[in-house]
């Protein structure tokens, strides 16, 4: 197989006395999406974190298309091609939806000091990449708060894509929409991953990742079980590594297997 | 994905949606009504004119910086006691130390950034809220002044600037008077009445415009270019709206702040030096509860206090109102106290009104 876009090797990372991470290994090719599960306080956010360059690994090796890399700031991983989209944080609801799009990077023009944001250009750009993602807006300066949750989260995928990602991390994206928003954001992250982009989804919900999911790594308790590939491993199984196995099996018992 | 449970958007309900729009209707409400009530009183006779627009545009230049700053998500509370530190600055380094006055306008503003960048430094540094950070420099600065004063002069109001100043460029650029020749002109014409006794018989009670309120006006209109135009200022509103989502696609947060920080400082130091140039003289006592007074502006201007929101022309329209209805009461005779009973009801409306246009925007129920 080619060399992964990017590849986490035994990520250790210590909070003063705790282990929130005790040496996790991960990686992640162009073109396909692998779903990193766990249940809450697995380590996942901490990975992710470690991932796009707002922690630093206490030890381990991060490497970029086989180079190694260390992020002094999440900056530095989006230069790299590492883009996060954050569950909550992902857009400003008070914002237009081009202002949010162009966030941090606004495109200008002018002479000299006097340079402002060309709002044509940038609204115009907003409005083809929001259709490729199947959003129609009604106007690009539509605030973003009246947009759906599902929505906001294709906004910012839209805008990590736009920007050049190579690797796009999804934090739990669709633990807080409903059914048919849900089937949107994986139905964006399946055109995401056909366009040569590595697509790391983190999710607790088995269901989501079975359905767009290529390669399955289950974290629990700041530990990897391994990496299972698409086929070779059943929901049931999947549920049974997050929570640890055993008390979940009887719980499971008592609801009739409905988890 | 559009959804045929989306109702279409009223012209109306878009234009209720803009932070402006309070600030509109508020002043043409005041002028409407002083229109009516004080409308034979001069109040809208040159002089009249002259009186009202030079106190908006005090209001609006402090203002401007109360603006930027808060839809950057932070308050400055120690903007009056900074305007009374500037001032005793300058005049105690002119008068004094005898410096020249431009020197003196020149360090004061750079003390006063300084002092601005420090403000900044703390909150973001600390974590703690703006508002308890600039309540200290409240204090600090207010002591400071007079302190400084006192042992300096051994008097809290310092005299003799405008002596100091005369033939100075810089003064002129604070003080100054400008279109001399047109209301000259307008008092030829009878447009504008003239003095007709006395040294200054002929020339016309207004004499010009003063350079208070070209800097009111120059700050507006940099104010506005800055937020809505270039990417500092989406950079403001995102700082404002959700630091930590800015942080995350790479917005400097912390540059912004102290820098909006150090910008109501300048505005501050803005106010104090037209002051002191046109009075002559600096007291420790100036800019008393200025503070409150822009930040009322700017609330009644369409921000909201939680920051991400606003308007630079809305605060200057709630100068206006601010100033329009301070000195109007006064020319329609009223009860001068009845002025704080009104700020306290329009404030109290603004902020309603303000919450109603941020959950129509975000959705919020």
């Amino acid at each position: 197989m080619a060399t992964p876009l990017m590849e986490m090797d035994n990520i250790k990372k210590n909070f003063g006395p705790v282990i929130a991470l005790g040496g996790v290994s991960f990686d992640i090719y162009a073109g396909e999406c692998h779903c990193l599960l766990g249940d809450n306080g697995a380590g996942k956010s901490t990975f992710i974190k470690t991932m796009s360059g707002v922690h630093k690994p206490t030890g381990g090796v991060m490497r970029v298309n086989g180079k190694e890399v260390s992020f002094a700031t999440p900056r530095d991983a989006m230069t790299a091609g590492i883009a996060t989209v954050y569950q909550d944080l992902a857009m400003i609801p008070l914002m237009s939806v081009t202002r949010n799009f162009w966030m941090g990077r606004e495109p200008r023009k002018g002479f000299g000091p006097f340079k402002w944001i060309d709002f044509k250009t940038a609204n115009r750009i907003t409005f083809e990449e929001m259709a490729r993602m199947g959003i129609n807006l009604r106007e690009a300066d539509q605030a973003v708060g009246t947009l759906s949750g599902g929505e906001r989260q294709s906004v910012a995928i839209a805008r990590a894509v736009h920007f050049g990602a190579k690797v796009l991390i999804l934090d739990e994206p669709t633990s807080a929409l409903g059914v048919r928003q849900t089937s949107n954001v994986l139905a964006t992250i399946d055109r995401v991953r056909k366009a040569g982009i590595g697509v790391v989804f983190i999710t607790h919900n088995v269901r989501h990742a079975m359905a767009v999911g290529d390669r399955f790594t289950v974290l629990n308790r700041g530990q990897t079980h391994g990496t299972a590939m698409r086929g070779d491993i059943k929901p049931e199984e999947l549920q049974d590594l997050m929570a640890g196995g055993q008390e979940l099996a009887e719980l499971e018992g008592s609801l009739g297997g409905t988890i | 994905m559009t959804d045929e449970r989306l109702k279409q958007v009223s012209s109306l309900r878009r234009a209720m949606i803009r932070p402006e729009l309070g600030a509109i209707c508020g002043a043409i409400l005041v002028f409407v009504f002083f229109l009516m009530i004080a409308g034979d009183s001069g109040m809208f006779a040159p002089e009249g004119i002259k009186n009202w627009t030079v106190v908006s545009a005090q209001f609006a230049i402090i203002a401007v910086g109360a603006c930027l700053l808060m839809i950057a998500g932070e308050f400055d509370l120690s903007v009056g006691s900074m305007i009374g530190f500037s001032g005793v600055v300058i005049a105690i380094l002119s008068v004094h130390m005898g410096w020249p006055v431009w020197a003196a306008i020149i360090a004061a503003f750079v003390i006063a950034m300084a002092i601005g960048a420090l403000n900044g430094f703390l909150v973001i540094k600390t974590g703690l809220p703006s508002f308890i950070v600039t309540l200290a420099f409240l204090y600090i600065l207010r002591g400071l002044t007079i302190w400084l004063s006192i042992t300096t002069t051994r008097q809290t109001i310092i005299g003799g600037v405008k002596e100091a100043a005369v033939g100075d460029p810089l003064a002129f650029l604070f003080g100054g008077v400008i279109f001399k020749d047109l209301f000259q002109w307008f008092g030829d014409m009878g447009w504008v009445g003239t003095f007709t006794r006395g040294t200054r018989a002929g020339q016309p009670i207004v004499e010009g415009i003063p350079m208070l309120v070209v800097w009111a006006i120059v700050l507006v209109i940099f104010g506005h270019f800055l937020l809505t135009r270039t990417r500092f200022g989406n950079w403001i509103f995102a700082a404002g709206g959700d630091a930590k989502a800015a942080r995350y696609v790479g917005v400097p947060v912390d540059r912004v702040k102290i820098l909006m920080f150090m910008f109501t400082a300048f505005c501050a130091t803005v106010f104090a030096t037209c002051q002191v140039m046109e009075f002559g003289s600096a007291a420790a006592d100036r800019g008393l509860l200025k503070e409150f007074e822009a930040i009322i502006c700017v609330v009644i201007g369409g921000a909201l206090l939680t920051g991400g929101y606003g308007s630079v022309i809305g605060a200057a329209l709630g100068a206006l109102i601010f100033g329009v209805v301070q000195q109007g009461l006064f020319f329609a005779g009223a009860e001068s106290s009845l002025f704080r009973v009104f700020l306290g009801t329009i404030l109290i409306l603004a902020v309603i009104m303000n919450t109603y246009i941020r959950r129509m925007i975000t959705g919020e129920r």
